[in-house]
């Protein structure tokens, strides 16, 4: 469906030093720098895969997703999503795809978002039978009811997005391009927008490209993610695996029915803290504590759980992944790559 | 070719809903109709400049004629594609027009022109005053040059189009766009006949004004509507208006594909 080979956007940026001296300098000589959004990466999509994209700020996933869109034109390599050269921008391309941006909208300003629909409609020549049904399917989907008749520019933010995914899905388009699509969303609606895009996918089979610092995102939807840092791949695969890799450890929360001491517990494992030392709840070091946090090898988890149930007053225990944000912060940290 | 086809089918749609966001501010139409009313401006100014003797060949009524002849034409071939280009070129929300199986040129079109029916209804009353007031001989009563002014009407607003076009192109190009529309607005009102009809100006700066793209886009259509050519003179200016129509076709189109590649798509 999708494929990428040597993918390159280097893009020619003015530099200019602050003050009004370097201002007058740059009327005549302006300086150059080349910066690689994205530089050199491959990779291959399957139809109806759901694949994260994950990145630092500025990793160049975005731009990745614009160039699949066709928005942008690559510096130089390949891109081919299903037989078609993006760049090209063919309407038959256009007719296949969609790539929502949490931070641009397609939604008219001062009409309600029903004549966005209707605009879509007519410019996707999508015949009208199939356009009620897949309206009276998406306002049930996202229970979008009378938001449609009430000008976009008086919606909340989250009754903006559901538009602007039903606007984006008129069309059924086989290929989806997500840039951050619950930003800004709370919790509810976060849930929502994911609930929904996922029925998407299983329903229509759609191929499904996600970019989002949310991470429940990511983890939620895509079974597979790609890391791309600085511009270039990092890592392509299942995100347990990644996990797996950056982070062997398990997360084992003990809750005690008497606070124990630390130094009782810290032969198990590396006890978590804060960033300010304190251990779980808040407990200051070395005080003894009602509960602790442990991030111990996978390998050992059955031995300490067993060891710690029948050497420690313990009232309740859990074992976790680590936090996907932790990992990430791990992997961009230590530069870990494949 | 299906790309022209599927865009011709969905025109229609364009243009309601060009015309409904047209319509969604009315503070915002009564700000734009009170800028556009620099003709009645002169019109009051040459009337008085005239009360002594005729200038040229304008006389008071003559003078009344070719501004609210002006105003008319400045209403039905305006254009504003530039701001809205220039705009989404450099906030990135272009990106939006360029995912839709619709060419981005022909949208900003269609948005043009579903503001018309507003435009006609500015329009009409100011032609019923113009009728009113200086009655029929202001107007040329010759069949054919009716048919030659709707053309020129329609060359007139291909023009100022292509001329938004071209300069929100260069948006993809230059950060200054902007001062390039308004540089191009300062010999557009100076020499389109929008403040003084062109055949005031001396012999030589004359010749230099037929040449120029900025009388085609308005000075034509309204020395055609009060009769100041004959046939063939009128064919004459008209092939030099069209000659702009394709010169500025050619360079959108020349610009557009360049441009495009330099998008950058930025913000999100």
């Amino acid at each position: 469906m999708i494929r990428v080979r040597g993918l390159r956007k280097h893009y020619k940026v003015h530099e200019r030093p602050p003050g009004v001296a370097a201002a007058f300098r740059s009327l005549f000589h302006r300086e150059y720098k080349t910066v690689a959004a994205v530089d050199g990466i491959d990779f291959h999509i399957e139809p109806g895969e759901r694949v994260g994209f994950l990145g630092p700020n500025g990793a160049g996933k975005t731009t990745t997703l614009k160039l699949l869109a066709g928005l942008l034109h690559p510096t130089s390599g390949e891109v081919s999503v299903d037989g078609h050269e993006p760049r090209r921008r063919e309407d038959a391309y256009l007719k296949k795809i969609m790539l929502v941006l949490g931070q641009k909208q397609q939604l008219l300003w001062d009409l309600p978002p029903s004549e966005t629909f209707a605009l879509n409609r007519a410019v996707y020549d999508v015949p009208r039978p199939q356009f009620v049904e897949t309206m009276r399917e998406l306002s049930e989907l996202l229970e979008l009811g009378d938001l449609v008749k009430r000008p976009t520019r008086t919606l909340s933010l989250g009754e903006r997005m559901k538009c602007e995914l039903a606007a984006a899905l008129v069309h059924r388009p086989k290929v989806l391009f997500l840039d951050e699509p619950t930003i800004g969303l709370d919790v509810s609606m976060q849930a929502t927008v994911r609930g929904f895009v996922q029925r998407y996918n299983e329903r229509y089979g759609a191929t499904l490209i996600l970019t989002s610092h949310y991470m429940e995102d990511v983890q939620r939807l895509c079974p597979r993610v790609i890391v791309i840092d600085k511009g270039k791949l990092v890592y392509d695969g299942a995100l347990d695996e990644l996990v797996t890799r950056i982070r062997p450890d398990k997360r084992i929360i003990l809750r005690f029915s008497r606070p124990v001491d630390e130094s009782d517990v810290a032969s198990f494992g590396t006890i978590v803290r804060d960033a300010d030392g304190s251990g779980a709840n808040g407990t200051k070091p070395g005080a003894p504590a009602w509960s602790i946090a442990l991030d111990v090898h996978m390998d050992a988890v059955n031995r300490v759980v067993t060891e710690a149930l029948s050497r420690l007053p313990v009232r309740d225990l859990t074992v976790e992944t680590p936090p996907l944000e932790e990992v990430m912060s791990e992997l961009f940290a230590r530069g870990k790559a494949k | 070719m299906s790309g022209l086809h599927g865009t011709l089918r969905a025109f229609p749609t364009l243009l309601r809903v060009g015309f409904m966001d047209a319509v969604a501010y009315r503070a915002e139409l009564l700000v734009w109709t009170l800028a556009t009313t620099m003709p009645l401006v002169m019109l009051a100014l040459w009337t008085t400049v005239a009360a002594d003797g005729p200038i040229g060949r304008y006389g008071q009524p003559q003078f009344i004629a070719y501004f609210l002849a002006t105003f008319i034409v400045r209403q039905l071939t305006g254009s504003w594609a530039f701001y809205e280009m220039n705009f989404e070129v450099r906030s990135g929300t272009l990106a939006m027009r360029l995912l839709r199986p619709v060419h981005p040129l022909w949208a900003y079109a269609a948005e043009n022109l579903a503001a018309l029916p507003m435009r006609f209804l500015v329009s009409l009353p100011v032609a019923a005053i113009a009728l009113a007031w200086v009655g029929g001989r202001a107007v040329t009563h010759e069949p054919l040059l009716w048919v030659l002014f709707a053309l020129s009407l329609l060359g007139s607003w291909l023009i100022t189009l292509f001329v938004n076009f071209a300069v929100g192109c260069l948006s993809f190009f230059i950060e200054s766009s902007m001062k390039l529309m308004d540089t191009w607005l300062v010999f557009f009102f100076v020499l389109s006949g929008y403040l003084i009809p062109v055949d005031l100006f001396p012999l030589g700066v004359r010749a230099l004004v037929d040449w120029l793209p900025f009388r085609y886009q308005i000075g034509l259509p309204v020395e055609l509507m009060t009769g100041a050519h004959g046939t063939a003179h009128a064919l004459t200016l008209l092939g030099r208006q069209w000659m702009w129509v394709a010169i500025g076709l050619g360079t959108t189109s020349v610009l557009w594909r360049s441009g495009l590649r330099r998008f950058a798509a930025y913000g999100g």
